[in-house]
């Protein structure tokens, strides 16, 4: 980041970042889309396509800060479902649907800030072993409030979050693109943000010039238990009722897309414009597959093997420069 | 785990110390209580059934135990398991007369194999441990998948011999705990006596000087995975044949109780320790709670919620009487 900011602007240096990768393998996603099925270029399919896969990508915009900030959070799927959960179950005793809208929100963000509380509190513990922890506990509770019921027929307003349009635009997406834009601000725009990079780069250096970590640390992951709240509304939104097990896996789908967009595991790198993309390229990848019938258990190797390769390509690279080969001046971008 | 916190540093160093003899006592507590509440739970079915039930559990907490104490952790082993597991019993159906024993040993080399992949990504690749086996256990479950056609194999699909590995016995023992035992006793002896093995805690404990002093860190992570696949490609044939029945979701999320069992026994998250014994108590109390829990009429809903509750307990507990032990030693420093 830093460095490119610094670097004289060179046209070769702007197209060769990791993010023109990403572009370059949407295209190519579409091409092959498009000769597989003479289906796949059709802008409605494709708008509606997005409404299935936008719910989860709301998680993407926080955990990209956390990858940054070296941390990870494996307990959001579980968050969704409990906030799921909490909001029908509500709403079935009858509290209004607007407060239990509001309060899907706050269960959210609660079960945010005890990830995040637990991680800053027991700094020798990672944040693998408490979100895993608490993972199963969100699901728990989820199981323990619905047991093996489901909870649904919302008022009519409600199916709006999933299902509407604006203008012809599905409403998610207008919401996606608006939080988008909101957090690529938050992130590259503010002091906030380039803390969030001074930690991941350096988190001792960053304690010691005066950044106050954990406060950092508690409220991104209460954004990121804020953010699964909002993808518990609009998942549950376009079902119609929800059940316990619901959201199960999304956690790999949402740190596939981060990763896959470049933000390096070894924190203090990566953009949101990143991880946005890899948004759309798993997305339309899935509806492309999903057209030609392909077994979903294809796409689950697919997305593997792109997760793996999108993190050990960078580290290969320093290795290969080792070995005699000419170093290229851009590599460094690449990676970053 | 058990001892409630002692503001004394001594009694912390000494709950530290004799965390098995804790872990110990709270098994006996936990099965009184439970006898006292259904007299069924202490008869010897029930026990032969829970102890068997526990037998995959804690060969896989062994792998888990070497991943963990290397700081690493392997959330992969559940596809593994199904994909060893499936290739087994579509073997054993395809051929009927093949001996269990080699079915035991084909499951354990796709185990091997799969782990030898996992291991190359960490320790040659760099990719981190969490980011690798989340990408494998992907690619695990949807070759699983595949190779079954979304099929699954059922118990009349297989020969009684395949069946016959988890229901039969030798000398009155079943063979599940006896391979169990077998594996503990290895295990012990390998991390124990041999260097290779003290070497998986160097690693652990502090991976820069065991760099400085000539240990190869990338072939002991490499190794530590390529076991834990070869154990979970084992547990896979005998899960199999325990249920007679052969998923593509076998086992799913089964990593997270493994690795709570692990946590249980007392093996650091952070690296670097963890015993043998330990784990087997732990996968006991996980054993006990999942047997005993229907037992006592808690209704099987609050099952994930407790196991999720453990996990965290027993983790905090972890810091915190790590904590008084390093209090106690810089104080002990001062003076």
């Amino acid at each position: 980041m830093d460095q490119v900011n610094k670097k004289p602007f060179s046209w070769k240096g702007f197209f060769l970042q990791w993010e023109w990768m990403l572009i370059l393998l949407f295209l190519v996603v579409n091409v092959i889309n498009t000769n597989l099925s003479p289906f796949y270029l059709d802008s409605v399919g494709l708008r509606d396509a997005t409404m299935t896969f936008l719910d989860k990508a709301f998680m993407v915009f926080p955990m990209v800060m956390i990858m940054i900030l070296r941390d990870i959070d494996i307990s959001v799927s579980s968050t969704v479902a409990l906030a799921s959960v909490v909001m029908a179950h509500l709403y079935t005793l009858g509290v209004p649907m607007e407060l239990a809208v509001v309060i899907c929100l706050a269960v959210g963000a609660v079960c945010g800030l005890i990830n995040g509380l637990l991680i800053v509190k027991f700094k020798e513990l990672s944040a693998v072993i408490v979100t895993l922890s608490t993972m199963i506990i969100y699901r728990g509770i989820a199981y323990i409030i619905l047991e093996d019921q489901s909870a649904g027929s919302f008022p009519e307003w409600f199916g709006f979050l999933g299902w509407g349009y604006i203008g012809g635009v599905p409403f998610i997406l207008i919401a996606f693109v608006m939080m988008a834009v909101l957090f690529g601000l938050l992130l590259h725009k503010t002091t906030f943000g380039r803390r969030i990079y001074a930690i991941g780069n350096n988190p001792t250096a960053s304690r010691f010039s005066g950044v106050q970590v954990d406060k950092i640390k508690i409220i991104v992951f209460t954004l990121a238990g804020v953010m699964a709240a909002i993808t518990a509304l609009f998942l549950t939104s376009r079902m119609g009722s929800t059940r316990p097990n619901v959201a199960l896996g999304y956690e790999l789908d949402v740190i596939a897309m981060v990763v896959l967009g470049g933000i390096s595991t070894a924190g203090g790198k990566g953009k949101m414009i990143g991880a946005i993309i890899a948004v759309f390229l798993i997305g339309f990848l899935r509806y492309g597959l999903g057209l030609i019938n392909m077994p979903a258990q294809v796409l689950m190797i697919i997305i593997g093997l792109l997760l793996i390769v999108a993190v050990m390509v960078p580290n290969l690279k320093p290795k290969a420069k080792a070995k005699g080969k000419p170093p290229k001046s851009q590599d460094q971008q690449i990676a970053g | 785990m058990t001892a409630n916190n002692g503001q004394k540093g001594t009694l912390i160093e000494n709950i530290a110390k004799f965390r098995e003899v804790g872990l110990l006592g709270f098994i006996i507590i936990l099965s009184v209580v439970i006898q006292w509440r259904n007299s069924s739970f202490l008869t010897w079915e029930n026990i032969n059934d829970m102890i068997t039930n526990t037998a995959i559990l804690s060969i896989l907490a062994v792998g888990m135990m070497l991943v963990i104490i290397t700081r690493g952790i392997d959330l992969s082993i559940g596809a593994t398991l199904a994909l060893s597991g499936m290739i087994a019993a579509l073997t054993v159906g395809a051929f009927p007369n093949l001996s269990p024993i080699l079915a035991i040993l084909l499951g354990t080399m796709i185990g091997l194999v799969s782990g030898v992949i996992l291991g190359a990504i960490i320790s040659k690749g760099g990719v981190l441990p969490i980011i690798a086996t989340l990408g494998m256990m992907y690619i695990f479950r949807g070759l699983t998948f595949m190779v079954s056609g979304g099929q699954w194999v059922s118990a009349h699909q297989m020969p009684d011999s395949f069946k016959g590995i988890a229901t039969g016995s030798f000398l009155g023992i079943n063979n599940l705990i006896l391979i169990a035992v077998l594996i503990y006793v290895a295990f012990y002896y390998f991390i124990n006596h041999t260097r290779t093995g003290r070497q998986i805690y160097a690693v652990g404990s502090n991976p820069d000087s065991a760099k400085i002093s000539g240990i190869n860190h990338d072939k002991i992570i490499w190794l530590v995975y390529t076991i834990m696949g070869g154990l979970s490609g084992l547990a896979g044939v005998l899960w199999v044949s325990k249920f007679a029945s052969a998923q593509g979701d076998t086992a799913s999320g089964y990593e997270l109780t493994v690795i709570a069992a692990c946590v249980l026994g007392g093996v650091n998250i952070a690296g670097g320790s963890g015993k043998i014994s330990g784990i087997i108590l732990g996968s006991v109390l996980i054993g006990i709670m999942n047997n005993a829990l229907p037992l006592i009429n808690v209704s099987p809903f609050w099952q994930t919620g407790i196991q999720g509750s453990i996990i965290l307990i027993a983790v905090v507990l972890n810091a915190l009487v790590k904590r008084g032990v390093d209090m106690n030693a810089l104080m002990r420093r001062r003076i």
